[in-house]
């Protein structure tokens, strides 16, 4: 018979299997990603309260001195995390700025020949080790600030000289490395924001400059504190490029004073650390973790925040 | 005898081999509304830039001829744009206002031109949206964000921005075309009480608009002017055969 109709009918259970399967792979990949932060909380959580527990938390939070070898031990870190706070907010007031201007120099003014060299300068800066700054720190920034160190204090001799390994050289080197992240996110979100909105302002008589800071940013808003939460992040979690620069004493983080980072405090004394010594590096990474889990929860909420007002 | 306010006069303009404006002679009569009509592509578009001279802002443009604006060429190496577009204002096809309040969206031309004073910006922006027919229905959320305006209202919105820096000469191009008819409508009432203070040049799609507002017509084909008249005249008794084809929508 020549009419006989094209079958629906199919091999549903082989078909149904391999979908299956599939669909599995998938899953247990991204179960992967989320099975790795939750063991890395456990893991903090749980190797980090023994010492909150054998030394009192108010005695390590606010504690002010650090000596984990001494007969009588103490394990105070509150400089340690002012050092971590204030250094990484001096970081942010030098880069943000910066940081912005050149994506609003790559985004709106520059000449295409301009861009195109400065835009891929930026994207290598990112791809450069954080030792390399580190280095490049020692190697410069470090022996400028011997000498201003020297002419600052040159009057007082109770100072104790760091060799220019001091706060300053750590927010320099940590503003420099924040750079690209708040470039290339400030970029994005300048060029996001629609043509006609220039054009209007333009149409207004509004010059270039007035429209970029009375338009065109304030329309990027969200993208910009984007971009600065992401370099906040950066900035608090760096380790090695400071570790080389800032000196490393448990300081109060006064601009000449050797200081020591959360990050670099883990860094410096895990090697040779024991028993309760090293259960409290444990609890500064425990206290790094929460600071960076309330940063990434104040980008979920500008990230969310930025969505509504885009819908409205 | 009404006054010429905007004279072009041998108006070429080439978007790098594309030959966009051939020519192009005409005048703007002051306090009048002057519709540029035409097929897509056909160069209407591109004039209306040409005099507030947005067209600078796409690369590659050149422009030949002169656009004199009250006896002084907008294209003269010591005009500055930001003063020739205070004189000139424009409203584009797409509403568009900035994502900020009713309030600092009109608030805006004033403040950029130096109004610091907040009485006198309070004037400003109640004035622009009561010549913008919008003041009774914004009055009671000027704060709130202009986005959440409808179309029709963010496009009264926006001829409210463009009164408020007191301009002369309003440009408007297809400000209805994204509209819904009751919205075009108000849009159409609102531009006949604006001439009775400012220049107007509307470009449109719409044969019917064109003939319902508008008091000169020019009907532009692939970049060349191919009639310009009194509205009345050029739709009931085109000289140009291609004119004559278009308006009664034989135009192939």
């Amino acid at each position: 018979m020549s009419d006989r109709k094209f079958s629906i009918i199919g091999s549903y259970k082989t078909k149904n299997s391999v979908e299956r399967a599939a669909g599995f792979i998938f899953t247990a990949c991204a179960f992967f990603a989320v099975l790795a932060v939750f063991s890395i909380t456990l893991y903090m959580i749980i190797s980090g309260t023994p010492a909150i527990f054998e030394v009192g938390l108010r005695d390590i939070l606010f504690g002010t001195v650090w000596k984990p070898n001494a007969a009588d031990p103490s394990y105070g870190i509150l400089y340690v995390i002012l050092t971590s706070i204030v250094g990484t907010f001096l970081a942010i007031l030098i880069g943000v700025p910066i940081g912005v201007m050149t994506a609003v120099f790559l985004a709106e003014t520059a000449p295409k020949r301009l861009a195109a060299i400065v835009k891929p300068a930026v994207e290598l800066l990112a791809g450069i080790p954080s030792v390399i700054y580190g280095l490049l720190g020692i190697l410069i920034l470090n022996p400028f600030m011997y000498k201003i160190e020297m002419a600052v204090y040159a009057d007082s001799p109770n100072h104790q000289y760091t060799g220019g390994s001091n706060l300053i050289s750590a927010v320099l080197v940590l503003a420099i490395m924040i750079l690209p992240t708040v470039i290339n996110i400030s970029e994005a979100a300048l060029k996001a924001v629609p043509k006609h909105y220039k054009f209007a302002s333009l149409a207004m008589g509004a010059s270039h400059i007035q429209t970029i800071f009375k338009v065109i940013i304030p329309a990027a808003k969200s993208g910009i504190v984007t971009a600065v939460v992401l370099g906040v992040g950066r900035a608090i979690g760096e380790a090695m490029a400071i570790s080389l620069v800032a000196g490393n004493g448990a300081n109060f983080p006064l601009p000449f004073n050797s200081v020591r980072f959360l990050t670099t405090a883990v860094v410096s004394e895990m090697s040779y650390a024991a028993d309760t010594h090293k259960r409290v590096l444990f609890t500064i990474g425990l206290v790094l973790f929460a600071f960076i889990m309330i940063i990434n929860l104040v980008l979920n909420r500008v990230m969310k925040g930025g969505k509504k007002n885009a819908d409205k | 005898m009404i006054k010429d306010k905007i004279i072009t006069k041998g108006l070429n303009l080439h978007y790098g081999t594309n030959h966009a404006l051939k020519d192009v002679d005409m005048s703007i009569k002051e306090k009048a509304i002057t519709a540029f009509i035409g097929p897509s592509g056909c160069g209407k578009s591109t004039f209306l830039k040409t005099l507030n001279r947005m067209n600078d802002l796409v690369p590659g443009v050149v422009i030949e001829g002169s656009v004199i604006l009250d006896g002084e060429n907008i294209y003269d190496p010591r005009v500055d744009t930001t003063l020739l577009r205070k004189k000139i204002g424009m409203v584009f096809q797409q509403p568009n206002p900035f994502p900020m309040s009713i309030y600092d969206n009109v608030a805006y031309g004033p403040r950029i031109h130096g109004i610091k004073s907040k009485a006198k910006l309070d004037e400003i922006v109640e004035q622009s949206l009561i010549g913008a027919a919008l003041f009774d229905e914004v009055k009671d959320r000027l704060k709130k964000s202009a986005l959440g305006l409808s179309g029709g209202q963010q496009q009264r919105l926006c001829i409210a921005r463009a009164l408020a820096v007191e301009p002369e000469v309003l440009l408007m191009d297809e400000p209805t075309s994204a509209l819904d008819p009751i919205s075009t409508l108000k849009i159409e009432d609102l531009m006949s009480e604006l001439k009775d203070k400012y220049t107007v040049a509307i470009v449109t799609h719409n044969m019917q608009q064109a003939a319902r507002i508008s008091d000169y017509t020019a009907f532009f084909l692939v970049g060349e002017v191919v009639e310009f008249a009194a509205t009345d005249t050029l739709f009931t008794r085109p000289v140009d055969k291609r004119t004559e084809d278009y308006i009664t929508g034989r135009f192939g």
